[in-house]
């Protein structure tokens, strides 16, 4: 630890001083079940201008260490142990007084969600004026629309006069910007400052971030879980684990050369690096074993039949405009693709693009308006009950949000014995030793059975909802989103799970998606949706090699650490 | 922005935080469901164990009143006894008429209780059914329902009462079933509102979606799934209710338009009390203090409940 002291001394830069700089912090939260240690050892130093990122999972402690520095620790918790010194005043126990002179003039915050950080009821530009009133700066309309207009707000006066439910979430996270910037803070906190946002705003906002806070000299900490991310952006990252920072050091080092176990980890597995490397190998003429998705040389060829074809698929929603009058809303626009048996497609697109629509078509949960969807050689809409009941047996779904896919009040033997119950497939005992055995195939331990959701991580409850949706033997299954929401480690185990079930149960997938950089590690075939129509499809590597559209290279741009060098053999 | 600046490659030593298998299963605790949860964390309020007891011992006495009294409440009563003050075995003093109050309150129990706890089951019955149909199936049956319900809701509960009980067959078979069927008149809409709310929110839940593409039919999801989920507001709403509907059976019973005179309930003595509150006020602070008692232990339960099954207060 106090090696990082010295290190600057070595340097031969005495005069510098850190601006922040983080020794031995302990936080420690008062929970129901007693004291819990969130952070510990935790210390990274921040100089001047430098942008520092700190990467760790959901719970890692990365989001405490940095709302400690800004004083804003939640209510149960507090600092248990070491220091804070903020240009060398120790602010870990500072008054709130002292902490609201430091908030905003010196340090800055960028918070998550921009959908839930401003006040709906006030304008934008009072929301600024409040932010720059309270630092005692000048807050005339003029400094308002200043202050939004470096943000990258086109026409500024005007919007500085809009509510926030008017603003897009990208135009919101521009004026959240503004509000952390409006005071030129030495340090901006910026907390997954994109991370609810559509990939290609994301990318947008990072780069006026960074052109912003270079231009104003401010340092930034950047907290993410995306290592291709931070390393793009950041000079030096820090990664925490459990708690405790594991590994920190300059961006391109750490890539290359990871010590810690756990960072050799998730250099292996962030979907961004993993992605990247398959394309730095590509453009080397390597051949990279990272293709997690079978090839089409792997299956039967008498399989290659196209299992699942969608033609002129088109749902128009009726918007209820006042009384008796309705607008039409096309959410899927003559969308025509076909699914070959034992394969992966992926549709992508960002919110809006109608991707979810279609997958509920598929699902036969939805009418489509027009168009047809030929599942093994049948029109699903011709079906009758009995036959949409068979119909569910061969395709089943898995769905993104891991905490509502399953009945809270269900335990995981129930939950996982349902399908065969409906669909009444054996008996009891036949049931139970079929549950058995989709436990094992998810890698989850017989014993959960008798757990409840609540009980399971996002991860191992999306695990239990593929042994369920497995449960019938199904030929097609849905994945709408069904990673997004978890952890790049957890992630590549679920992603590396799928693929292993494909091959050994000749799956078809659809997986329904908004990030580039796991299609890239398993999809078969790429269809990228833009506002219901669809734009591009091919194979994979014809989309990621000779991106056609526009839309489709913005998309490819998006994803994070494409600028980077990577050598292929990192990790 | 790549500064020059030497940076230091730091690495925390593995035996400081030893690597765990990717996503493990903790496996220390027992399972444990929703209902087991709320239970551990109920049995440790003051509140809930309060209220239980108490509640408890309303039901022992409104079963087996003959535990708690050996003087017959009716049948003995001596004018002599009017209005005389508490003596040995007769601890509350007597009514105008010379029974024992002590008496008249044990058995007043059970018409209160039962007028209570039956008006809820038939409110749950009816109330729910109608919320969940119109909470899952929305459109029509939705408009139908609700509005229905809002006629319902409209009515002043003491007004609507008056009118249904002067119907001449309220008015010819006064008895506990026709408080009942009054009270669940009036009170249903207030049960299908919640179960419709929230029907409604746990209807889109991914679950339920995951259901119907298992080909689970819209009836099994809505009892398997959209119901159990639902069930927590719903609970605490009937218990607070109970209390409500026994003060209301009071209210009823106190006018003149509920139950007969000649079954004995602390409506009907508070409401026979009223001449004598200046002589003798504890013939009528003796049976309010016993609705009071009784109506306060359900709301204090259904608070207990509603923080024990609220699931914002519920962790991983």
């Amino acid at each position: 630890m106090s090696a990082l002291d010295v290190s600057f001394n070595e340097v031969g830069m005495p005069a510098e001083r850190p601006l922040l700089e983080i020794r031995d912090l302990a936080i420690t939260f008062k929970t129901s079940g007693g004291e819990v240690q969130a952070v510990r050892n935790s210390h990274l130093t921040i100089m001047p201008g430098e942008t520092v990122a700190i990467v760790g999972e959901s719970g890692s402690g990365k989001s405490t260490t940095a709302l400690a520095a800004i004083g804003l620790l939640p209510g149960n918790g507090w600092i248990s142990g070491g220091q804070i010194l903020l240009d060398g005043e120790d602010i870990s126990h500072a008054s709130e007084k002292r902490m609201i002179e430091l908030r905003g003039n010196t340090i800055g915050m960028v918070p998550q969600d921009p959908m839930s950080n401003l006040n709906p009821v006030w304008k934008i530009g009072y929301q600024v004026k409040e932010t720059l009133r309270a630092n005692g700066r000048p807050s005339a309309p003029e400094d308002i629309a200043k202050v939004l207009a470096e943000a990258g707000l086109p026409d500024a006066h005007r919007r500085a006069k809009q509510y926030p439910h008017e603003f897009s979430g990208g135009m919101r996270q521009r004026a959240l910007i503004a509000i952390g910037l409006s005071c030129q803070p030495r340090l901006l906190i910026a907390d997954e400052p994109t991370s609810a946002l559509d990939v290609t705003v994301q990318r947008q906002i990072l780069d006026h971030l960074e052109g912003m806070t270079s231009e104003l000299g401010t340092a930034v900490l950047l907290i993410t879980h995306d290592l291709g991310l931070a390393a793009e952006r950041a000079d030096k990252v820090v990664v925490m684990y459990r708690g405790q920072v594991v590994e920190a050091g300059p961006s391109l080092e750490l890539l290359e050369n990871p010590q810690h176990p756990y960072t050799q980890r998730l250099v292996a597995s962030a979907p961004s690096l993993a992605s990247r490397r398959i394309q730095v190998a590509k453009d080397l003429g390597l051949k990279s074993d990272e293709l997690l998705a079978p090839t089409e040389a792997l299956v039967e060829p008498s399989m290659t039949e196209n299992v699942l074809q969608i033609q002129d698929l088109t749902k128009v929603f009726k918007l209820r405009s006042g009384l008796g009058r309705s607008t039409d809303f096309t959410a899927v626009d003559n969308v025509s693709f076909s699914v070959k048996r034992g394969t992966t497609t992926a549709i992508v697109g960002e919110s809006g693009s109608g991707k979810s629509t279609v997958a509920q078509m598929v699902l036969n949960l939805l009418p489509p308006t027009s168009g047809k969807i030929i599942f093994d050689g049948v029109d699903t809409s011709t079906l009758n009950s009995k036959q949409i009941f068979a119909f569910r047996r061969r395709v089943q779904p898995i769905f993104q949000d891991p905490y509502g896919s399953l009945d809270p009040m269900y335990n995981i033997y129930r939950t996982i014995e349902e399908p065969l119950r409906t669909h009444k497939v054996g008996n009891k005992v036949s049931r139970e030793k079929k549950v058995r055995e989709l436990l094992d195939q998810v890698a989850l331990p017989q014993s959960t059975m008798q757990r409840y959701p609540n009980e399971l991580s996002g991860g191992q409850r999306q695990r239990v909802a593929i042994a369920r949706a497995l449960a019938l033997d199904p030929e097609v299954i849905i994945c709408d989103e069904a990673v997004s929401a978890l952890d790049v480690l957890v992630q590549a185990q679920v992603l590396n799970l799928l693929a292993d079930l494909q091959s050994n149960l000749g799956l078809t997938y659809l997986f329904i998606t908004h990030d580039l950089a796991v299609v890239r590690q398993i999809a078969d075939h790429v269809c990228v949706m833009e506002k219901g129509k669809l734009v591009e499809t091919g194979s994979t590597d014809e989309v990621f090699d000779s991106p056609q559209q526009d839309y489709t290279k913005a998309l490819l741009n998006a994803i994070p650490g494409a600028k980077l060098m990577l050598p292929p053999e990192v990790a | 922005m790549k500064s020059n600046r030497q940076m230091e490659h730091y690495v925390a030593p593995l035996e400081d935080t030893p690597l765990l298998a990717t996503d493990a299963l903790k496996e220390d605790q027992a399972p444990l469901s929703l209902w087991q949860d709320a239970w551990r964390q109920l049995r440790k309020r003051p509140l809930f164990i309060v209220a239980a007891l108490l509640i408890t011992l309303i039901v022992i006495v409104a079963l087996f009143p003959g535990l708690f009294t050996q003087t017959a409440p009716d049948n003995n009563c001596q004018l002599a006894d009017s209005q005389g003050g508490p003596r040995a075995g007769h601890p509350l003093g007597f009514t105008f008429q010379g029974c024992d109050v002590y008496a008249r309150v044990i058995y007043g129990t059970r018409a209160s209780v039962m007028v209570g706890v039956f008006s809820v089951i038939c409110v749950l019955i009816i109330g729910v059914t109608l919320g969940a149909l119109a909470g899952f199936f929305g459109g029509w049956v939705d408009v139908i329902i609700a509005r229905l319900g809002d006629i319902f809701f409209a009515l002043p509960i003491v007004l609507g009462a008056l009118v249904v009980t002067q119907l001449p067959f309220f008015r010819d078979n006064k008895s506990v079933w026709t408080v009942i069927i009054v009270i669940l008149l009036l009170g249903w809409p207030s049960m299908a509102r919640i179960t419709r709310a929230a029907v409604i929110e746990v209807r889109g839940a991914d679950f339920i979606t995951a259901a119907r593409s298992l080909g689970v039919s819209n009836i099994q999801t809505l009892i398997r799934h959209v119901l159990p989920n639902a069930l927590a507001p719903i609970i605490v709403l009937a218990t607070m209710e109970l209390g409500v509907f026994i003060v209301l059976e009071a209210t009823l019973s106190f006018l003149g338009i509920g139950l007969p005179g000649s079954i004995m309930s602390w409506g009907n003595d508070i409401a026979a009390a009223q001449q004598q509150i200046r002589t003798n006020p504890s013939v009528l602070f003796y049976p309010a203090a016993a609705l009071t008692l009784t109506v306060l232990s359900f709301i204090m339960l259904g608070d207990a409940l509603r923080d024990a099954l609220d699931p914002k207060s519920r962790q991983r």
